[in-house]
């Protein structure tokens, strides 16, 4: 399924917005990457 | 400021809906360092000459000011949408953050309650729900992977800060290479600055790169009639007014409740709990303390983990189908671990992870039952009034089972057995919450908005 805008009665050509599309998942989820690694680290523990 | 409002944020056409879960991460990461405070409390208790308790209370206004902004500001989210709602957040939560750095500086405790606790609280409850209701617009077509993305953050948001608030607590004391050291006041006060800024520049990002979708807008192929075979999902209207006066609102907030009552219950005794359970005859656990600081953080990931994963499913099963897997098999689970969770330590964790990833997974999904069951006219406000299910367990969980442990013996000797009336206490309620749920019908006609083209029609007849 496309994942872009669609008015019923105006179909637009899509945007191309793939850099601010990166951009935005790039700055949420280093952060979040880094946490969970962060984290499964002393989960080791558990395991160790 | 009308650069906020509603009518400046309504995306343009060949949008990309995407784009909408890392604004709404974005808040919610930032938010969900509600929960990595244990981080500092040790050496705001130092900083203070406080007690544990007195510190604690920090937190806990914190939650109740989520529940109450949540649910009276619901209404004003959904008027004035997300971009709005999340600057708002933003000046609160940062506020919050840098009225409590002046407490700390300033040894003023009660400023770091009226900081951190009620403001900072505020920005906590409007920005939990500011991306809700929009999510589910953009998709109506997945609406449980939508916020499941979004409330995972609010799990992953403790998860990034509580290393980086350790690094920055390190970085900020020149005696951090001291035996037994505990962070001073002046580093707690930096660091609460620094994540100011931070949190400031991450929900901003979140602010303007949000976008409400234009009337009439839906996904290209999503077909609405689809939707509306499930029995349970609507494509009619109930206004937040009306959505606390019909039964199923509070069979929800009851099941919501019960849920969260238990996973609490559990989280908030998660590292002596283990220790307990594997006990020795001498008093000594076969567990040590970093092993069991390595299970909180298992049940962290399985904490964001559910939110995520069992959302996304549910927009597969439907949502009363999840629940009743989260309260059903719940109980089983929870009755398991009484009775035969100190046999095995595998059992044990595999028992616990799954547990709290249904914890997780009730308030992920919650968001677009309220959707199927009240439409999405007002759905963000209706999910406001829900969380006051969150502060009310957020009180009877922990009171439960502290009070429970408390009259089974002291910390440090107790036993898996010690945890069996506080675990089948869960499994009780549970089962309360898993009725509740079964009882959920379709909201009745008479509390449905009327149609445009109803009134249209009774006006020309």
């Amino acid at each position: 399924m496309s994942s872009t805008a669609h008015t019923p009665d105006a179909h637009q050509p899509v945007k191309r917005s793939t850099g601010r599309l990166v951009l935005g998942w790039v700055l949420v989820g280093i952060p979040l990457a880094y946490g969970v690694f962060q984290t499964l680290t002393q989960v080791a523990a558990l395991f160790g | 400021m009308g650069f906020l409002d509603r009518d400046h944020s309504i995306a343009p056409p060949g949008f990309n809906r995407w784009l909408v879960p890392p604004a709404a991460l974005a808040v919610h990461l930032c938010i969900g360092q509600a929960y990595a405070t244990s981080v500092y409390k040790t050496a705001l208790v130092k900083h203070f000459g406080a007690s544990l308790t007195e510190i604690g209370v920090i937190f806990s206004i914190a939650i109740v000011m989520l529940g109450l902004s949540a649910a009276i500001m619901g209404t004003w989210v959904d008027t004035n949408g997300p971009r709005k709602a999340m600057f708002t957040s933003a000046m609160f939560w940062v506020g919050g953050f840098l009225i409590g750095s002046l407490g700390i500086f300033t040894h003023q405790l009660w400023l770091v309650y009226l900081g951190y606790g009620f403001v900072g609280g505020i920005g906590l409850g409007i920005g939990y729900i500011s991306p809700v209701s929009t999510l589910i617009k953009w998709f109506p077509d997945r609406p449980g992977l939508a916020t499941g993305m979004a409330i995972m953050g609010f799990g992953g948001g403790a998860l990034i800060a509580s290393p980086v608030s350790q690094a920055l607590l390190k970085a900020y004391d020149p005696n951090s290479g001291a035996q037994g050291w505990v962070a001073s006041g002046d580093a707690v006060g930096k660091l609460f600055l620094t994540l100011a800024v931070v949190y400031l520049a991450y929900m901003l990002f979140g602010a303007f790169t949000v976008r409400v979708p234009a009337d009439g807008w839906r996904p290209a192929g999503f077909d609405p009639s689809k939707v509306k075979a499930a029995k349970l999902v609507t494509t009619e209207n109930v206004s937040a007014r009306n959505a606390i006066k019909t039964r199923q609102f509070w069979l929800v907030w009851v099941a919501l409740f019960c849920n969260v009552t238990a996973g609490i219950g559990i989280l908030e005794q998660a590292a002596p709990m283990i220790q307990d359970f594997f006990r020795q005859s001498d008093g000594k656990s076969l567990v040590s303390a970093g092993v069991a600081a390595g299970f909180v953080g298992l049940l962290s990931i399985g904490n964001m983990a559910g939110r995520f994963a069992w959302s996304a499913t549910s927009d597969v099963t439907g949502r009363k189908r999840i629940y009743m897997m989260y309260l059903g098999v719940g109980t089983v689970l929870y009755t398991v671990l009484a009775f035969a969770g100190s046999t095995a330590t595998a059992l044990y964790v595999v028992l616990a992870f799954v547990i709290i990833s249904f914890y997780g997974g009730g308030f992920a999904t919650v968001p677009a039952y309220l959707r199927d069951l009240f439409g999405t006219y007002q759905v963000g406000a209706i999910h406001g009034r829900l969380l006051t299910a969150w502060s009310a367990a957020g009180v009877a969980g922990p009171l439960i089972v502290n009070s429970i442990l408390d009259a089974q013996g002291k910390p440090g000797q107790l036993t898996g057995a010690s945890y069996q009336p506080a675990l089948l206490t869960m499994v009780a309620l549970l089962i309360i919450g898993f009725v509740a749920n079964l009882l959920v019908k379709p909201v009745d006609d008479r509390f449905h908005e009327p149609r445009p083209e109803r009134r249209t029609s009774s006006m020309e007849a």
